[in-house]
């Protein structure tokens, strides 16, 4: 039986719901960030030693806030699902905003994946049961949260609210448990890192470095996906993600600065839970359990906003007929784009079980950084269509050209040391985005409504 | 403990597994594909954007 819904919202229409604040923005962008603190940064270590990973948390750091100013910038103007893909179709054109939906799902799926495999490995280890696997706690990872988010975006990103706040406030805590002011007592910075062994593979370590550099901000951008369910988007959207921004800048600093006190570099470039060592280290068993505690939260948080945004890209190509318009339903009652997100979840349970961690973070890292490639190109673009004072922003990043200039040139120096490191998965990446690219060319493209996918109420760009 | 915890995880996933499962085909086959896919992008801006300078 087919019946219409009474609580439409435009006529006999669903949409998504706009629920959001500039809160849920920063618990969307931060939690799906702050997993690199707890794992990830410290293989940077590996590649160039523990100054390189400290150069990199900086210079990295510029290529994130580029990529924070920009897409504050775009998104405030460009307020709808799908974030840099509703930006690039509107800006670039149909086959760059295909790419970029896929860039988007494929490093919010294999950072899902990452996380999941990270909080089944974190409870196997604590456990140290022989027979126990970690499948059982991946599995309810993905399952519990894919729920979480099929139930509704705005408990979705609460509990992402409260469990980052939680794994933020861990950092916080051991930051000044071990005395900052004070080295010698617990810190052994002077003793760890000296000139002989900062740098030991010389400027190339530092290079090689950025490849997990990345892993400290990776998926900030990530905000953006939540343009069409925040209350105000030209408001929310700049004002969580410079706030996240600024927030992961102190957690990331906090985190090398214990983490490289405490630990050789030998030793930091090579494990899997940094901090969670650096609690082990301090000797509290309050500080141990904190941090166990805070590196599966931080897991969780990371995959829980990673599923609300790959949900949302997916959604929004089949609602421009990118991909068949079936999977741009939203639910009825919960009013989340329900059936992207359960077409997603067999497909990181399967990429969760087959694929190891190394292999899902560099599919993840190698996605995202053809995304900020993009949008270096992406903001120049949209600056010489609609310059200042055509259309309403609701920011205005300042310094234009500037930081599309650095991070342009920091994407293709994150480029070569990806290429140093996965030289063949790079080439297979990409070669896999020119062959879907020809096939939504030439066959794909032709189900789309040409007229319809563009929706802003904009003047015609200059120069056409 | 560890064990029992990784049972309980099996069990909670193929619960909720089996809850979206049937809560998807509800939804399916009580509304229409039309009214299910009736979202549009940027239907709030058109509405409240008037771009004036």
């Amino acid at each position: 039986m087919t019946v219409t819904l009474e609580p439409a919202v435009h006529g006999d229409r669903v949409s998504l719901l706009r629920v959001l604040g500039p809160a849920h923005v920063w618990a969307l962008g931060v939690g799906i960030v702050l997993v690199g603190e707890f794992t990830g940064w410290n293989f940077a270590a590996d590649k160039g030693g523990a100054l390189a990973a400290l150069i990199v948390c900086w210079v990295v750091g510029l290529l994130y806030t580029s990529v924070a100013m920009i897409d504050s910038e775009v998104t405030s103007t460009v307020a709808a699902a799908g974030g840099q893909y509703a930006q690039a179709k509107h800006i670039v054109g149909p086959l760059m905003a295909f790419n970029v939906a896929l860039f988007l799902v494929f490093a919010y799926t294999m950072l899902e994946v990452s996380d999941a495999i990270l909080l089944g490995d974190t409870i196997v280890a604590k456990a140290g049961v022989e027979g126990l696997t970690h499948n059982s706690f991946i599995a309810a990872t993905i399952v519990v949260l894919a729920w979480l988010n099929y139930r509704g975006v705005l408990m979705t990103l609460n509990v992402n609210f409260v469990i980052t706040a939680i794994a933020y406030i861990s950092i916080v805590i051991l930051f000044f448990s071990v005395s900052p002011w004070t080295q010698g007592a617990v810190l052994k910075l002077n003793e760890l890192v000296t000139p002989g062994n900062a740098l030991p593979y010389g400027w190339i370590g530092v290079i090689a470095a950025f490849q997990f550099g990345i892993w400290y901000y990776l998926g900030i951008e990530g905000t953006t996906q939540a343009a069409e369910e925040v209350r105000s988007p030209a408001r929310s959207l700049p004002y969580g993600t410079m706030a996240g921004m600024i927030t992961l800048l102190i957690a990331a600093a906090m985190t090398w600065y214990v983490c490289a006190s405490m630990m050789p570099w030998e030793y930091l470039g090579i494990t899997y839970y940094p901090l969670w060592d650096a609690g082990k280290l301090t000797g509290s068993p309050l500080l141990e359990n904190l941090l166990f505690i805070a590196t599966l939260l931080a897991a969780l948080a990371s995959a829980n906003g990673c599923i609300n945004d790959a949900a949302r890209a997916w959604f929004s190509l089949g609602r421009d007929r990118y991909l068949p318009t079936w999977f741009s339903a939203v639910h009825p009652k919960y009013r989340t784009p329900y059936r992207s997100i359960l077409f997603l979840l067999p497909i990181a349970l399967a990429f969760a079980f087959i694929a190891d961690l190394n292999q899902a973070i560099t599919f993840s890292i190698l996605s995202g950084v053809l995304q900020y490639t993009f949008m270096s190109i992406n903001i120049v673009m949209f600056r010489k269509k609609w310059p200042l004072g055509s259309i309403r922003r609701g920011y205005t990043h300042p310094f234009h050209p500037l930081p599309a200039i650095v991070l342009f040139c920091l994407c293709v120096v994150t480029f070569f040391a990806i290429f140093l490191g996965f030289g063949s998965q790079l080439i297979a990446m990409v070669a896999f985005y020119f062959l879907i690219s020809l096939w939504f060319h030439f066959y794909r493209y032709r189900f789309v409504r040409r007229g319809d996918q563009f929706t802003m109420p904009w003047p015609k760009p200059q120069g056409y | 403990m560890w064990m029992a915890l990784s049972y309980a995880s099996w069990g909670i996933s193929i619960v909720l597994a089996l809850w979206m499962l049937y809560d998807w085909f509800k939804v399916d086959t009580t509304f229409s594909e039309e009214v299910l896919t009736s979202s549009r992008e940027g239907e709030l801006e058109a509405v409240s954007e008037k771009h004036r300078i």
